[in-house]
Parts: structure tokens; sequence; C-alpha cells
């Protein structure tokens, strides 16, 4: 039995050696989970590309509770993996003691900024790409009335409220924009059950667009929405092809070319904090045979000249997160 | 009298059972189309086969250790805590609210607080329960799960409104000072010339946890309490018949329980995340009930299932990480592995006493 468990142990402990020594990237999903449709499977997808592209292989974990986090983080580490690439802000804290920890391992950080040599911050600008899609709601609402669903009430979703709000307001001043937050835990990236509930809520007070940046939530709301006739925004990933002619359309954030940027740097990472913003197509909206016959060649070209100004600097679109206020909306 | 000798009830069924329940997790892992060999080694490799393994093990036993005694002891009493997850929960914040408060001069100190305070917490959290068991009949099993819930609500309700640092998006409490920060087995087992892998878990709470083990078998079986408590145990008219108040047993047996659940709370909040965060148990209050079961409700059963529980969970991350098979597979093995130490203990051991039985009778 012992000279079995130390054979055993013995070769299993070599293949173990053998994976570390290639440096495989690894990539740390948040909770919500791969399959999220959204956040966390654009992250998957990159990923997914990169794999495909270069033929080589990657690690991968999913959180299943916030007690993880660091433990997960260190085994990555310990066990050569790098980069080491995670998706979600809840990761700051503990990748702020972790890092140093590591000085020769690179990590990547998504939607967070964490100040240590060996990590890069990947930030995007959704106030932008919230402005746009906010823009196209407003003028697709026929009741002057857009809604807003998001998952976790942190300062990051509301960015995505306020650009959005801030959006319909530009197009017609006269829009109303009912937002709702789904939770505040992070259970609430994950409750689509309780999307569907509110944007149920929403469109009973006339809502007619309904926007979701909440993850997996945004799969109940943007189904409520689809079965009560109205339109939604998907979010993150492109989500138009989910319910055919019903999704208006997504707010694009790059996650996906985020993460296969982080995977092809390798070990070369450029450190510090990379905006993807409009300008750097970080951020976006979505179009593709799905909702062509939704979006009509005039409000695409609104859109777009909008888009041009905000990369121009004619529009200045305020950001909730510089002084955790809105000018458009009140939470 | 008896069918079997003793270290037969203790280790042989046990061992039998484990091992069932192993042959047909390897099953199940074959028919996902993985190895199941690997597997096995990987996880005794990953858990076991380096310090930095055991490390972490032994920081998942001290959790195990801590809520299930507190089941163990509760059975003795035929109480059924449940509530475990919850009252860990509450010790968290006792713990949380020790640390933060109060400016600590050196982690021998904070660390005498904080068990008390995390104690404290978690006997509160079960008093309640236990209050309307006593007084009220209300069902110990139901009132004390859903008491979990309520734990979490609360806690979900304290971290994100009472405890979050200004500007800090997760719900968790700032980190614990400086001064609060336990030593790990590795700075200890270091210190003194022994090599130990660095940045594991482990950490100086095991030691209170093997305390708590000897502390809680000389109270169930060499003190006047312990005694009451198990004929009571054993029956409740009985005992009220020799004068034990019902009320006292149930009140004071319930809140060593949910004390030694809240005890958990300085090994994984003070002594590994350092701060608290949601969701800080991830499940151990649970997994007390599968080591009480089968750790036979006794101290040293206990601490042996738990280093099993420890080894499984371990293994399983190991099992995640390195292979596609999915860590949902590592419930599946804990599952099998309750049920037969737990639910289908009576199917090994009728035969397994029927073989010893045999063997006597050609001794005779």
């Amino acid at each position: 039995m012992t000279l079995m468990k130390s054979l055993l142990g013995a070769a299993a402990s070599l293949a173990l050696t053998a994976g570390a020594a290639l440096a495989d990237p690894a990539i740390v999903f948040d909770l919500g989970g791969k399959f999220d449709k959204s956040f966390n499977e654009a992250a998957f997808n990159g990923a997914k590309k990169w794999a495909e592209e270069t033929g080589g292989s990657y690690r991968e974990i999913e959180m299943q509770s916030e007690a993880q986090r660091e433990q997960a983080l260190r085994r990555l580490a310990e066990t050569g993996s790098n980069p080491v690439v995670m998706t979600g802000f809840a990761f700051g804290s503990v990748l702020g003691e972790v890092a140093p920890d590591y000085p020769d391992t690179d990590f990547v950080i998504i939607d967070m900024v964490v100040d240590q040599p060996n990590v890069t911050s990947v930030v995007f600008t959704e106030h932008e790409g919230s402005y746009l899609v906010g823009y196209m709601a407003a003028q697709a609402s026929k009741n002057n009335t857009v809604g807003f669903i998001g998952g976790m009430d942190i300062p990051l979703i509301r960015r995505f409220a306020c650009g959005y709000a801030q959006g319909a307001k530009a197009a017609n001043p006269d829009t109303k924009v009912i937002a709702n937050m789904t939770g505040t835990t992070p259970a609430a990236w994950n409750d689509p059950v309780k999307g569907g509930e509110l944007t149920k809520a929403q469109i009973s007070q006339g809502a007619d667009v309904v926007y979701a940046a909440a993850g997996g939530t945004g799969v109940g709301v943007l189904q409520a929405a689809a079965d009560a006739g109205a339109l939604s925004i998907g979010v993150d990933s492109n989500q138009n092809g989910m319910h055919p002619g019903k999704v208006l359309t997504s707010m694009m954030k790059r996650v996906d070319v985020a993460v296969y940027d982080a995977f092809t740097a390798g070990t070369e990472q450029p450190g510090g904090v990379k905006v993807l913003n409009l300008a750097a197509e970080g951020v976006g909206y979505a179009m593709d045979e799905n909702n062509a016959e939704l979006v009509s060649a005039d409000m695409q070209a609104t859109v777009d000249a909008i888009a041009a100004k905000i990369i121009d600097g004619e529009i200045t679109v305020h950001d909730y997160m510089s002084d955790e206020s809105c000018p458009a909306l009140n939470f | 009298m008896q069918a079997m000798p003793k270290w037969a009830d203790i280790v042989l069924i046990p061992l039998i059972n484990l091992l069932l329940a192993f042959l047909i997790s390897g099953l199940v892992i074959l028919a996902i189309g993985e190895d199941p060999v690997e597997a096995v080694s990987l996880m005794i490799d990953g858990a076991l086969g380096s310090s930095y393994g055991w490390g972490f093990t032994l920081y998942y036993a001290t959790n195990f250790i801590f809520t299930g005694l507190a089941v163990a002891v509760a059975f003795h009493a035929a109480l059924f805590n449940i509530g475990g997850e919850g009252q860990a929960a509450l010790g968290g914040l006792g713990v949380a609210l020790v640390c933060l408060m109060l400016p600590w001069p050196h982690w021998t100190i904070a660390l005498v607080a904080a068990s008390f305070g995390a104690a404290l917490f978690g006997a509160l959290w079960a008093i309640v329960p236990a209050y309307l068991q006593a007084k009220r009949g209300s069902h110990i099993v139901i009132t004390t799960i859903m008491f979990n819930f309520i734990a979490a609500s609360l806690l979900n309700y304290v971290l994100v409104n009472l405890l979050r640092p200004a500007g800090q998006m997760d719900p968790a409490s700032a980190k614990f000072p400086e001064p609060t920060h336990l030593p790990t087995i590795s700075d200890i087992l270091n210190g003194i010339g022994i090599p130990f892998a660095e940045r594991t878990p482990a950490n100086v709470t095991l030691i209170i946890a093997l305390l708590a083990c000897v502390a809680v078998y000389f109270l169930i079986w060499r003190t006047r309490f312990g005694y009451q408590l198990r004929a009571f145990g054993k029956s409740e008219q009985a005992a009220q018949y020799a004068g034990i108040s019902s009320v006292k047993i149930i009140m004071i047996t319930m809140a060593i329980s949910g004390g030694l659940a809240g005890l958990m709370a300085i090994n994984n909040v003070m002594g590994e995340a350092e701060r608290l965060v949601l969701n800080s148990v991830e499940g151990a209050g649970f997994i007390g009930i599968a080591v009480a079961l089968m750790g036979r409700s006794h101290p040293f059963g206990v601490l042996l299932a738990s280093i099993l529980f420890g080894f499984l969970y371990q293994g399983g991350a190991e099992l995640a990480l390195w292979t596609s098979i999915p860590r949902d597979l590592v419930i599946v093995i804990q599952a099998l592995v309750i049920l037969f130490t737990g639910a289908l203990d009576g199917m090994v051991r009728a035969p397994v006493e029927r073989m010893f039985l045999s063997f006597k009778k050609r001794e005779g």
C-alpha cells in the first residue's frame, strides 16, 4: 500500500512538474460561472480563441464561493501558471496580498485596478458603451420609458446605469429611466428568476426597452422581456442571438479581447493600467443579423456619429465612479 | 454479549464503508470517462503528498473538528444540531468585531478574546432554537436549519451595510490589523527547524481544536454534567425521573454545541482570510454532521473523520484543478462516504458481525 502510494504519488508529481515547466496561462472565473452567457463567458471565449489559434493549453478555475479566491490564486501561482488572469473586481483585495508573494508571476485583473508591479489591470469605460445603447433604447422606445436592471449594487454597475441614463436623456430629454438592482451580494450575478421578476415590474411601469447589466441574471431579464413583447439589451457578450428579433442590441464589453491579449502577451505583460475605451474598441454595441430589423440604418448612423463624438471628446460621458454621483439618474 | 471486538466496531467497519464508497466513486469517475486510479493518486498526492498539501488538509480538518464536535456534543443529548453553518457564520462576526473594534497588542491576547467572541456569538445563535425546543417544543432540527438562513441574511446585511469599508465594492470587512494575525503551522515548525511549506493556511488554531477534542471528552465522560447529558440523551423520561432538568440540559448542551461551531471562525476568519467575507463557512457546518456520524460522536473519531474530510476537500480541489473532473464530483464522493458511513452502516455491520460470530463458534 505504502509503496504503491509513493509510486503513484511520484508519477503524479512528475506529471505536475512537466505541466508547470511550460508555464501555461490560467484563468479564474468569478461567481456566476463560466457559462453565464455574459461577463465570464466572454472571458472564456477569449481563452478558447487563444487555445484554438495557438494550440496551447490553459488552466481554469470557477469560483464556487467567496472564500476560495485566495487559495485559487495561490495554487495557480504556486504551480507555475503564468500569466494568471482573473475576471471581476472582487479579486482586487485578495490579489493585492497575493501578488507580492509571487514576484515572478504576472497577474492580470479585469474590472479592477491593483497597484502592484507584477499586476496588469484592465478596465473598461462601460459608461461610454452604455451611453450608446441608452441612446438607442430611447430611440426605440415608444412609451418614452426605458428600464435598467443591474446585478449587484456596486459603483461599477451604477457606472453602467449612469451612462445608460445619460444616453437615453440625450436622445430624448423626456425619457423616463427606471433602474433596479438585483441584490447587494454576489448572488445577484446569477439570479435569473429575480431578474425576470424585476423586468416584469418595469414593463408594467411602462418600460418597453430593458437593459440588463447583471451577468447570469440577465438571462432572465432577456427572457421576460421577450415573453412580454418588449425589447431588451444584452451586456458584455453579444446576446442578440438569444432571442432573435427581440434583443435590440448588446453593450459589448470586450472581455474576450482582454483575455486573449493577456494570454498572447504571455509572460511579457505590460503592467500598469490598461483602459479599453470606445476608441480602443473595448466597448461598443453589437450589430448582427438577429437585430438588423430592429435597428434602422438611420438609427445606426446617428449612434455611430455619437460614438465618433465621444471618441473625439466632443461629448463627455459622466463616469459615476469618478465622484459617486450621477446627473441623469438617482439611485 | 458483544458480537465483535471493539476494534472491529471502531476501525474495521468505517474502513469497509469507506472502501465501498471509494469503489463506487471510482465507478462514477470511470463512467464519465476519466481514469479513477489517476484521480485517486492525484487526490492523495495533492492532499497528503507534500507539506504544502498537508497545510491545506489540516486547515480544512481544523474547521471540521470544531463543527464535528459541535454536532457530536448535541448528539449525546439526542439533539440534532443542523445549525452549525449559521453558528459558525455568527462566530465569524464575533471574531471580526473583536479584531476590528479594539487595538490588540499581541496575537495571543487577541486569540483569547477572539475565541471568546466566536464562542459567545455561536452559543447565542444556538440558544434561541434551544429555548424554543426546551420551552415551546419547536423541533430543534427545523429551527436550527432555519436559523442558518437567518444567519446568512444577517451577515449579508452586516457586511454590505455596516462592516464594508468606504469605497470597497466587495462585501467584506476591512482587513484585520497586523497584531491579530495568527502564526501558521509553517511559522511554528520552521521556527523550530522542521521544514514545512509556507503560505499554507493551517494555523495555530489546530492546537486549539485538539484541545477542544480533549475538553469534549472530559466533559462528556468525566463530569457530572456529561453524565446527565448522556442520561438525557438515552431517555428523556428516565432523566427527568432522576431529577435532571431537561430545560437546563437542552440549553447548556446547545450553548456548548453552538460555541464549538462558532469557534471554527478563529480558524477560517482570523487564521486564514484575516477579514470577514461572505459565505466564509463554505459548508463546514454541514460537513460537521457527517464527521460526527462517522466519528461515532467520539472526539477521537471526530478527529480522524475530520482529517479524512479535510483530505477529501483538498484532494477534490486538486482534482478540479488538474483534471477535467468537475469539482462537483467531489461532492458525489463526499455524499457516498456519508451514505455508507451514516445511512448504510447496518448493511456492512450485519455481515461483519456474522463473520465474527462464526469465528467465535469455531474457536468455542
